[in-house]
């Protein structure tokens, strides 16, 4: 009792210092909140419900503890094999090798939002679930380096700065924040909720929504419109409800998808390494006693559930980003750099549509997603993956399947485009050094040659020293927003001429995608009966004009 | 001989050409809509009611194939060609002159030579073709795991349209068809009331009066 009535205690005073700071909010985000986020209570986490401990009652927990990792090493007095545990996961290791053997993980690949982390530790490990990953010497191996707080904090006042402290322009953006109570968060921990995977997952690509489309801070309480299983009203489900895990090896990463549930409900003890709607409602999920639900169960086969389900993407009122030009990047008022924000998203934010540290980007909100055949498998242009420079787009990531494979279905996804920075000679894309405190930073310096040598250069790549900029493009799949039902497309959503799926081939689709054969029946039918139509009129009128010649009626 | 009002459409057998010509009228509109040759109803509608009446109207053949095979019905369609060329060139040429309709319908054999023959390949060849390419349509998920079946479904689809704009075809004939003769509604009443004029002989009227008095009109 006299614990938690001092914790209150310290609770009150650091928010009082939160309302007294008025911090200054991350350019990407919101409208800043004078008011400390309040944790969304009562979320439900599958099979999991917790609270078999109340860690406020810990001994090893009373603290003080003055770092991050104190609190790491008392969490691991219980908890004796998590850190073992989650070492193996891919929060920690940022790597994963696909079934293809390509190395993929943040630790390696390029993407075209913020190019690469790899170089950029010192502000892209803000989430890497770890303490201090600044470059190559982080140790990987050290149980105290994990960051249990960053999931598992439910006070909603635990955050992650850089690990270092990069050039003035930005890191001004990280200045005057709270003191976190490390005490007061040891003692409340609890399972992850939305709003602690979103810290890192709903800002993705260096923002507020900007990365995925279908995650982004409205779903942190979302209505039912929004999405049906996160509804804060009404399931409320926490991530970790589809998201299995087992020994902190959470289940769904895009890295390793299935596009193609074929097992569907497990039995009691259920797989936990899974996390497809099929999972939970199996693989005829709609009315089978209906000639409506036994056609719409013929479809699960080739047709994800998502592509009917999430009509649109972006609706929670957060824009997500569809096209970004690195080019236009560097651009500076007075020497100093700039952004301009000339675009209002529903939930009335403003978002900026250049930053003289990013370029050009343009957002859209409430879309439909592209489609495409999709087996669960990508194939990424990695940083050593030779491209043909005349045939852009550059595909970041190629999504393998198609309607001849049995194991694909068509999905949705989120496109992005954006223009950047390649080794014209060596056709490759780059490292790009942004994020540091020396004179090679894109972000301070704007000068892209020095950057990207530099990236290169740490990377122990070689660079041509000849910078161009390439289009190119990404594809997100998109699995989050699903829709109450009576929101799900229409089936001429599809089945029309210049449907949903209008762009997709290799199948025949009723009223919708159709082939050479299907033309020529339509014609030689129309013809068929036109032709009998103007047969029988001819005869007709040839019979009225008989008759009266005859003087008959 | 003596014109008589003689029944020679027997209730089931109105009851299934007037519920068939329902479900195919809505059959075709349905079918059309899904292949996108007009946007009356939503497409959903559309397969629903197609799903639906094609069911029924199959369940229909079912008993009408019965009913004709029981009944003995069946040899109003068995073609011949006696006359067969007649009725076609009364069509194609005497009816601009005037003539009279060659064939003279006999309560036993109330089709005409070219009437029968058409309704017997309605029979034999385009309503199978329909309600096979219809059913191998509707059941694709239960063989789409054979070879080649996307490139199957396609033939089946297309075939099953084909036939479908025969059946229309058809139609069209059927239904201008019913404007020669007296009248419009002279073809269209007999469907209706069962009864129409046939001349029969002294034999016929009386084994009628006799046998079946009640499928004649006093």
């Amino acid at each position: 009792m006299h614990a938690t009535r001092k914790g209150l205690l310290r609770a009150g005073v650091v928010m009082l210092l939160g309302i007294a700071l008025a911090l200054p909010s991350r350019a990407d985000e919101q409208p800043r909140d004078a008011k400390p986020k309040l944790p969304v209570a009562g979320q439900k986490h599958g099979g999991k419900t917790g609270g078999t401990t109340d860690h406020s009652k810990l001994p090893a927990l009373k603290g003080p503890f003055l770092t991050g990792s104190d609190v790491t090493r008392a969490c691991l007095t219980c908890h004796t094999e998590a850190g073992k545990h989650f070492m193996k996961s891919i929060h920690w290791t940022w790597e994963y090798t696909s079934k293809d053997g390509q190395q993929l993980g943040k630790k390696h690949l390029v993407n075209n939002f913020c190019t690469n982390a790899r170089g950029n530790e010192g502000m892209c490990a803000q989430c890497h679930a770890g303490y201090g990953w600044k470059d190559e010497t982080f140790d990987f191996k050290n149980q105290d380096n994990i960051d249990c707080l960053v999931c598992h904090d439910r006070t909603r006042t635990y955050y992650k700065t850089p690990n270092t402290k990069g050039n003035e322009a930005c890191s001004i953006m990280f200045e005057n924040k709270p003191l976190i109570d490390l005490v007061r968060v040891a003692q409340s921990v609890g399972m992850p909720g939305r709003e602690n995977c979103g810290t890192c997952h709903f800002n993705g690509g260096g923002g507020d929504g900007v990365k995925h489309g279908d995650l982004d801070s409205s779903l942190v309480t979302p209505d039912k419109a929004l999405d049906v299983h996160m509804d804060v009203k009404g399931l409320n489900f926490a991530c970790t409800a589809c998201h299995v895990s087992d020994k902190h090896l959470v289940s769904g990463s895009r890295y390793d998808m299935v596009a193609k549930d074929t097992e569907g409900i497990g039995k009691p003890g259920l797989r936990r390494e899974v996390a497809t709607c099929e999972s939970c409602h199996g693989m005829a999920p709609h009315k089978q006693a209906s000639v409506k639900g036994l056609k719409l169960n013929d479809h699960t086969d080739r047709i994800a559930c998502q592509t009917c389900h999430i009509p649109t993407i972006a609706r929670g009122g957060v824009a997500t980003m569809v096209d970004w030009d690195w080019r236009t990047a560097g651009k500076t008022r007075n020497g100093v750099g700039y952004k301009e924000d000339n675009y209002t998203q529903r939930n009335g934010a403003h978002r900026s549509t250049y930053k003289s540290i990013k370029g050009n980007f343009a957002y859209a909100e409430d879309f439909k997603p592209d489609y495409a055949w999709f087996n669960g498998r990508m194939h990424y242009t990695t940083i050593d993956t030779k491209f043909d420079s005349k045939a852009p787009p550059v595909e970041i990531n190629a999504i393998a399947g198609s309607a001849a494979e049995p194991d694909s279905r068509i999905w949705p996804f989120k496109t992005m485009r954006t223009v950047m920075p390649y080794d014209v000679k060596n056709e490759t894309l780059v490292y790009t050094h942004l994020w540091g405190e020396d004179d090679a930073a894109f972000w301070g310096n704007y000068d892209f040659k020095k950057a990207v040598a530099k990236g290169m250069q740490d990377a122990r790549l070689a660079f041509s020293g000849e910078l161009g900029f390439i289009p190119t493009v990404s594809y997100w799949p998109i699995t989050h927003m699903v829709a109450p039902k009576g929101d799900a497309l229409a089936c001429d959503s599809c089945h029309a001429r210049d449907g949903r799926l209008a762009r997709l081939s290799g199948f025949y689709m009723p009223g919708g995608v159709t082939s050479g054969l299907s033309r020529w029946v339509d014609l030689i039918g129309l013809a068929m009966l036109f032709a009998a139509l103007v047969g029988v009129l001819a005869h007709g009128a040839l019979r009225l004009l008989t008759n009266r010649r005859r003087g008959e009626p | 001989m003596s014109l008589r009002q003689v029944r020679i459409y027997p209730l089931f057998e109105r009851f299934w050409h007037w519920s068939q010509m329902a479900l195919i009228v809505t059959l075709l509109f349905t079918g059309f809509r899904m292949r996108g040759l007009h946007a009356l109803t939503s497409f959903e509608t559309a397969v629903n009611v197609h799903t639906i009446a094609a069911i029924v109207l199959i369940v229909l053949w079912v008993f009408a194939i019965f009913w004709h095979l029981t009944t003995g019905t069946w040899v109003h369609y068995v073609p011949t060609t006696n006359g067969l060329l007649k009725v076609a060139r009364f069509y194609a040429f005497g009816i601009f002159k005037g003539e009279h309709h060659p064939y003279r319908k006999a309560y036993w054999k109330k089709h005409n030579p070219l009437q029968a023959l058409a309704y017997l390949a309605l029979k034999l060849v385009l309503f199978p073709a329909i309600w096979l390419s219809g059913l191998a349509y509707l059941t694709y998920n239960l063989w789409q795991g054979m070879a080649g079946a996307s490139g199957g479904l396609e033939i089946v689809a297309n075939l099953h349209v084909l036939t479908a704009y025969a059946i229309a075809t058809f139609i069209v004939a059927h239904v201008y068809l019913l404007t020669t003769g007296h009248s419009f509604v002279g073809h269209v009443k007999p469907m209706i009331t069962g009864f129409d004029e046939v001349d029969l002989t002294p034999q016929e009227e009386a084994y009628l009066e006799a046998d079946e008095p009640g499928r004649l009109k006093t």
